[in-house]
């Protein structure tokens, strides 16, 4: 996979292999922060950022520590908690210096370390073996096509609010599953017509 | 909590009231995307059963020596740990499961079913009970994730295949024709919105007899 052109693992990453609808990554906040466009962007922008920032660390950490010193089985603990530190980290800085950005994202911003997304796109980017350019591109599109398919479910939900929808149907999660099994299909399927 | 619990009341409560899928709605990643086929669910279930009882014990143990404000990164080691014993423990034993499942084994860290155990229940309760909590919950994960690993896999292929033994086999008994879609992403979301949409059902019918 270290051959693999730079827009092929974008468009890998925000389509074809999107974290929500096709790789089931991420689904809980998927189904529960998509009740409105507001809440599902701040989300998604905590989201991008924590993922990238994530990507660039753990390259580094397997690379230079995990790596030389034989500890590659220690992998799973050692990342979640380069992930839940660096939440931490940037909930801090975010405070102090933006409070605006705080404001907006704050909220969303402990929810993210138990987020299977973030582990999901290191632990991959190990299993592809990317190399260190690769690892941030594939971080970045992780973000965007998150970004991508909650704001698609978090407008069609906001929008039927005003719709009729059966009972049994519209309760909760099960009106978001149905409308992610149609996003699912167009995003796993269609985009295959892109050459890459 | 009062007296009255039993350990059958205990244990029924994770398959029941507190069933993960359809009750608590957590852990979502694992319960779609492994359940292509019924061994899979089996073998991820297992896995999360393992990896709940182990840390609801421990939990439970420490409960009283975890200063409350760093009880998460806590926890959170307390699963890695666990996870990384089932991690390799799969491929060791299990090989060809451990390959189908990849990157939702190490997952598991960040299943919700298991934090949010240890957080309701191993912090408040003794560790007998945390266990037979534990139990409950990973058995009513592991009935869901067969059920939807059936679904798929006999709507999906046309047939059942268990540890290598056809169970069922639609294709050369009836002429079926597997539709291919239910064992990619689509059928998964398909699958457990029917499924939710009976349980909808069934508590609005059950609320209209009642009212």
């Amino acid at each position: 996979m270290a051959d693999a052109s730079l827009f092929a693992i974008f468009m890998d990453g925000v389509f074809l292999k999107n974290f929500l609808v096709v790789q089931f990554l991420g689904l809980c906040s998927f189904v529960g922060v998509t009740k409105d466009v507001k809440s599902a962007s701040g989300m998604s922008g905590a989201v991008i950022f924590v993922i990238t920032l994530s990507a660039f660390v753990s390259y580094l950490l397997y690379t230079f520590i995990l790596l030389p010193l034989r500890l590659e089985y220690l992998n799973t603990i050692a990342f979640i908690i380069v992930i839940a530190a660096l939440v931490q980290l940037v909930e801090f800085i975010v405070r102090k210096f933006m409070p605006p950005l705080y404001r907006s994202l704050g909220i969303y911003l402990p929810l993210i370390s138990t987020n299977c997304a973030v582990l999901g796109a290191v632990l991959l980017n190990v299993m592809n073996e990317y190399t260190f350019i690769q690892s941030i591109v594939f971080g970045i599109a992780a973000g965007v096509g998150y970004t991508v398919a909650m704001l698609i479910m978090a407008s069609i939900r906001e929008r039927s609010n005003v719709l009729y929808v059966p009972k049994a149907v519209g309760r909760g999660v099960t009106y978001a599953f149905f409308i992610a099994l149609i996003m699912s299909m167009s995003f796993a399927n269609y985009f295959k017509v892109i050459p890459l | 909590m009062g007296d009255n619990r039993s350990v059958a009341s205990e244990f029924m409560r994770g398959i029941t009231k507190d069933n993960p899928t359809f009750g608590l709605v957590l852990g979502l990643c694992p319960t779609l995307a492994v359940t292509t086929s019924v061994e899979n669910g089996i073998g991820m279930a297992a896995g999360t059963l393992f990896v709940l009882v182990g840390s609801n014990m421990l939990v439970s143990l420490l409960r009283k020596e975890i200063p409350d404000s760093v009880r998460i990164p806590i926890e959170l080691i307390v699963i890695a740990t666990f996870v990384s014993i089932v991690d390799m423990g799969m491929e060791a034993f299990t090989p060809d499961i451990y390959a189908a499942l990849g990157v939702y084994i190490p997952l598991i860290v960040v299943n919700c079913i298991v934090i949010g155990r240890a957080e309701a229940y191993a912090l408040k309760n003794g560790v007998f009970y945390s266990i037979v909590d534990a139990f409950g919950i990973g058995t009513g994960f592991l009935l869901v994730l067969m059920l939807l690993g059936g679904i798929r896999e006999l709507l999906g292929t046309g047939g059942i295949k268990l540890f290598g033994v056809q169970l069922v086999d639609f294709v050369s008994m009836l002429g079926y024709n597997p539709i291919g879609v239910m064992t990619l992403s689509s059928g998964a979301f398909l699958t457990i919105a029917v499924l939710m949409t009976i349980v909808n059902y069934r508590k609005i019918l059950k609320a209209m007899k009642g009212g």
